[in-house]
């Protein structure tokens, strides 16, 4: 049998109710699943003996702007054992966009965690230290969502006083 | 001769140091000192921030900061066509310029289920093979500059600056280079090019090892690195180090050979590896790097096909210049994809690609438009920096530079 | 100089007192590399041992800003670390000079976006701009030699007034 259907065989036995769907293209394999799920999910994946997907390569979201679910949470793990890259996602359907932070799972999640909380203002609940990654502290706005434009909002960020 | 007085040891002195109200004994032993370091730090490469908690000398913790240099690069390729960024990846990890173009288009490519011609390909393992040369030469040269050689510094960018030559006959700009297109590079590499290589390759080793007579014989150098800085195997893989680093620790984990892009398959190499995961073994893996490098760069020489450099795809690829002048056909493609895009189908693809720093990833997320909903950068450099807190705790102050010279951020990828 | 500031008129010594000064001044030209970026390799580059930047006497890279009279703004400025910019701008003393390496420091270059500054002129006089996305080595020699330029072109007594360093402005 194949790895790929190895991982979606064991997921959906698992957790059967909560794989929402499986895709397959361009040979990455993606799994969506419900939101509530995350870590447990992340655990079995990561301890499974045969699938030790042990590495958290990213993590990010997409900003679908105009739908109802508007935020998609992605994770990029990688299992150094079997040389695979699996991507779950998971939906984010009501405010407050929020998702349970895996960082407890992949120590590595940490940073990335962060950055999407700058980047698009998705609260991870649990996580040990959510502060912005880039942006200065006191910046109102979440740069990467849809509703931000490019040339950002004039004066939400201050250059230096000169004195003379 | 007159003594002069000795502070430990002269009781009036030090009988007067205890009378003074203002400093105890307690407040000299046990306060904590908390210093700041960078961004403006000639050892932090680039704009670096770190904040250090200090016992005396032993760092306590560390808190890196980023952003000084958040250009906004994932914002600004929702507002641009797939093609008008490629002169973007040049700035991600700018000491291998060539490594991100290639990297980038080749995600492209898979988006859009094309393949560029061999001979492309081939060329675009000799520019990515180059590029890491001359990125480990920089990481090299600072690194040793950072832990006091500077003549390294000097040494390594002498090789750089010959490599940059070639790219300035390659690409047509020394660092900038912006080769690669999607479904093949910019220009053929013609015979100048390759006879450039060539030379370059042939006087590279003697210069290699001179660099490594120079460090390798110096005691000062090996007692900084060795033992410093020790990360374990499984902390690497937890915290999601790739590349140089996560190969010193002992896993052999290499995208060149786990999942062979280009035409990888097809070329015998090493992959270096050392266990102990210490500063030093994080430098011999980068010169080690290097000589394998070479080696492909030898292989990749004698194994150039001929033929094509981009790919007959007209939805696709945009046509020759020359063509464009001369064929209406080509001058409608042509117009058709500079106005509207060359509109990948609807779907995501991560494409991973081993670079200098470690593993480059692009996650693209096409909606079928000229310009991709959402795309992002998995920088090797804001992995690794994750692990520096962790590998500083309980270091000694000066060997917090030799730990960010071992591992090797870029900035300009960190903060993207 | 301390002589320089007695001498408030015209004449023989003084105008060649200046060329003196200026000479010494334009000849030993410290810069502080403010290497924030991709620019920051093309700046290393230029202090190689093929372009050689010594030979305009400007080797002395001092990561130190008390130490430098040119900061070379090398890289692309953001919101954040302007404020470090202009920190370090405001510490180094009087006479200074300002050149702004490529495209991002002199206009925010290819980046129109939301945390590039559009120009350092907005918060930093700059003497000379260079052009190119980095610049050539060539080019930034070019950029040091036309400082040198105008610093030939400067009198003892222009900078009689300044304060050494403005401690107020350096403790901002
Ligand atoms: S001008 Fe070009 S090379 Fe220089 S910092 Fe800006 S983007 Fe980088």
């Amino acid at each position: 049998m194949q790895f790929k259907e190895l991982v979606t065989e064991k997921l959906k036995n698992q957790f059967s109710d909560s794989i929402v769907e499986v895709t397959d293209f361009r040979d990455d394999l993606s799994v969506l699943i419900k939101k509530e799920k995350i870590v447990e999910v992340a655990k079995f994946l990561k301890d499974d003996g045969d699938l030790q997907f042990a590495m958290c390569k990213d993590i990010t979201a997409i900003d679908w702007a105009t739908r109802k679910k508007r935020f998609t949470i992605v994770y990029q793990i990688f299992s150094l054992r079997n040389n695979f890259n699996l991507r779950i996602k998971a939906n984010l359907d009501e405010e407050p966009w929020q998702i349970e932070s895996v960082t407890s799972v992949w120590p590595g999640a940490n940073w990335y965690e962060r950055e999407t909380y700058d980047m698009y203002g998705v609260i991870f609940s649990n996580h040990p230290d959510l502060r912005r990654m880039y942006m200065p502290e006191g910046f109102q706005y979440h740069p990467l969502r849809k509703d931000f434009p490019v040339l950002g909002i004039p004066g939400s960020l201050p250059l230096p006083k000169v004195i003379k | 001769m007159e003594q002069r007085p000795n502070v430990y040891t002269d009781d009036k002195l030090y009988k007067r140091l205890l009378a003074d109200k203002d400093i105890t004994i307690d407040d000299a032993l046990e306060n904590e000192m908390v210093i700041n370091m960078g961004p403006q730090h000639p050892a932090t490469h680039g704009v670096l921030r770190l904040v250090l908690r200090l016992d005396g000398e032993t760092v306590l913790s560390v808190v890196p900061e980023l952003g000084y240099l958040h250009r906004g690069y994932e914002k600004m390729a929702e507002d641009m066509s797939y093609i008008e960024y490629i002169p973007h990846t040049d700035r991600l990890d700018y000491t291998a310029t060539l490594c991100n173009n290639v990297a980038y288009v080749l995600a492209v490519e898979k988006l859009l289920g094309i393949e560029a011609p061999k001979r492309a390909q081939y060329i675009r393992m000799m520019a990515a093979e180059l590029s890491r040369i001359a990125a480990h030469m920089v990481a090299i040269g600072t690194y040793a500059m950072d832990v006091g050689a500077v003549t390294m510094v000097m040494w390594t960018f002498r090789e750089r600056e010959k490599i940059q030559e070639i790219f300035d006959k390659l690409a047509g700009a020394r660092f900038t280079t912006s080769y690669t297109r999607i479904g093949g590079v910019g220009a053929d590499a013609d015979s100048e090019v390759l006879k450039m290589v060539k030379d370059f390759l042939d006087q590279f080793h003697s210069s290699l090892d001179e660099m490594d007579k120079l460090l390798l014989g110096n005691r000062i150098f090996i007692e900084r690195l060795e033992g410093i800085g020790v990360i374990s195997k499984e902390d690497a893989v937890a915290l999601g180090l790739t590349g140089p680093n996560l190969r010193s620790a002992g896993v052999e984990y290499d995208i060149r050979r786990a999942k062979p892009y280009l035409f990888y398959n097809e070329i015998d190499f090493k992959i270096p590896t050392y266990a102990e995961g210490d500063c030093l073994a994080r430098y011999f893996i980068r010169g080690d790097e290097v000589r394998e490098s070479v080696k492909i760069l030898y292989q990749v020489l004698d194994k150039m096909p001929q033929g094509e450099v981009m790919a007959n795809n007209p939805k696709h690829v945009l046509p020759h210049k020359t063509e464009i002048y001369s064929k209406m056909e080509e001058l409608i493609h042509d117009f058709m994809i500079i106005n509207y895009g060359i509109n990948p189908p609807v779907g995501d693809v991560y494409f991973s690609a081993e670079n200098p720093k470690g593993e480059l990833g692009f996650y693209i997320v096409s909606n079928g438009t000229g310009q991709p909903w959402k795309m992002k950068i998995r920088s090797p450099s804001f992995c690794n920096l994750q692990a520096l807190s962790k590998i500083c705790k309980g270091a000694m102050i000066s060997d917090v530079i030799a730990i960010i010279g071992s591992l090797d951020p870029v900035m300009g990828e960190a903060d993207k | 100089m301390g002589l320089e500031a007695k001498l408030n008129k015209d004449g023989f010594v003084t105008t060649t007192l200046d060329a003196i000064i200026a000479w010494a001044r334009k000849s030993s030209v410290w810069p502080m590399p403010m290497g924030i970026s991709c620019c920051a390799i093309e700046m290393i580059s230029a202090a190689d041992p093929k372009y050689d930047l010594a030979r305009f006497g400007s080797e002395v890279m001092r990561f130190t800003p008390r130490q430098c009279d040119l900061m070379i703004v090398a890289g692309t400025v953001t919101y954040k670390m302007a404020q470090v910019v202009r920190r370090i701008y405001d510490q180094m003393p009087e006479p200074k000079w300002v050149i702004a390496m490529g495209a991002c420091t002199s206009s925010g270059g290819m980046y129109r976006s939301y945390n590039v500054v559009q120009g350092i002129d907005q918060f930093l006089p700059v003497d000379v701009y260079t052009a190119g996305c980095p610049p050539r080595p060539e080019n930034l020699i070019n950029a040091v030699m036309t400082i040198q330029q105008k610093i030939s072109k400067t009198k003892a007594r222009d900078f009689q007034d300044i304060p050494l360093l403005n401690l107020e402005t350096a403790k901002n």
